[in-house]
């Protein structure tokens, strides 16, 4: 892959946060819509985001919040 | 200066132990948001138990430092990450290598390569990778890319927090933000595709 998918790949972190300036924003638009091996590569990055951030709904173990309100009153000298 | 009077004294204890039980009903109201943290920063479920005690425990001790009205969540995590790497010195975890470089379409790149580019258009391989995928993966990134990691892309933190909880520049945290996803994304497509 050549050079303008180089620098798409450069701009994909700051793409997905949206702390690209307007400039690399248009730029990064103008190449995705012709280049359909860039496009793909955001949209798995996007949903690979998504996924990292939903596979870690765990809730706590059961008892742990029993744990730690056992702590409060915790003397500063203790 | 007059001593203060028993009355003054005694509204002061008062007044302490309120401030003192609001704090920890709040600190406690976030309990879950911290042990999620916590899971992704350490190995196992017992390590993550471990650390959100100890961390409550020094949260409720030292409650006096905190300034009402800033941000609770993110003065609790800043103690967590605190206690992670005093831990982490004691414990040596399994030696860690530092990050190839590998770019950013590293993984959507092995993926393309083993299921097809249109393999990348759908769900599914994301999908397949698995929870422990995830944590083994994260796991395996060294500690300070992990951190920012957790903090921003599954604890929801903005880059400026992170910075004050992490206690490093802003500019720190986005490069190591940024290395740190290349890592965990070369780690998942060792995961996935070995």
């Amino acid at each position: 892959m050549g050079a303008p998918c180089d620098r798409c790949e450069e701009l994909l972190q700051d793409f997905l946060d949206r702390t690209l300036t307007d400039a690399e924003w248009r730029e990064a638009e103008d190449h995705l819509g012709g280049c359909d091996y860039c496009r793909r590569r955001y949209r798995f990055e996007e949903s690979l985001r998504r996924y990292v951030r939903t596979s870690s709904v765990e809730r706590m173990p059961p008892g742990l919040m029993d744990k730690l309100a056992e702590l409060r009153g915790l003397d500063a000298t203790a | 200066m007059s001593e203060p009077g028993p009355d003054t004294e005694a509204r002061r204890i008062a007044t302490e132990a309120r401030d003192r039980a609001r704090f920890e009903e709040d600190a406690l109201g976030l309990a879950d948001q911290v042990y999620r943290v916590a899971r992704r920063l350490v190995g196992s479920r017992e390590e993550a138990e471990d650390l959100v005690q100890e961390t409550y425990a020094r949260a409720f001790r030292s409650w006096r430092s905190f300034t009402p009205g800033t941000n609770l969540r993110a003065w609790m995590l800043r103690i967590l990450t605190n206690l992670n790497v005093d831990r982490g010195r004691k414990v040596q975890r399994t030696p860690q290598t530092q990050p190839l470089e590998e770019t950013d379409y590293y993984l959507a790149n092995k993926v393309a390569s083993a299921a097809g580019e249109d393999a990348l258009e759908t769900d599914d391989v994301v999908e397949r990778l698995s929870q422990d995928s995830i944590v083994n993966a994260l796991s395996d990134i060294p500690p300070q890319f992990r951190d920012v990691v957790v903090l921003v892309d599954i604890g929801d933190f903005s880059y400026a927090d992170a910075a004050q909880i992490l206690d490093v520049p802003i500019g720190t945290v986005m490069s190591r933000l940024h290395r740190g996803r290349r890592a965990l994304k070369q780690r998942l497509a060792e995961e996935a595709l070995s």
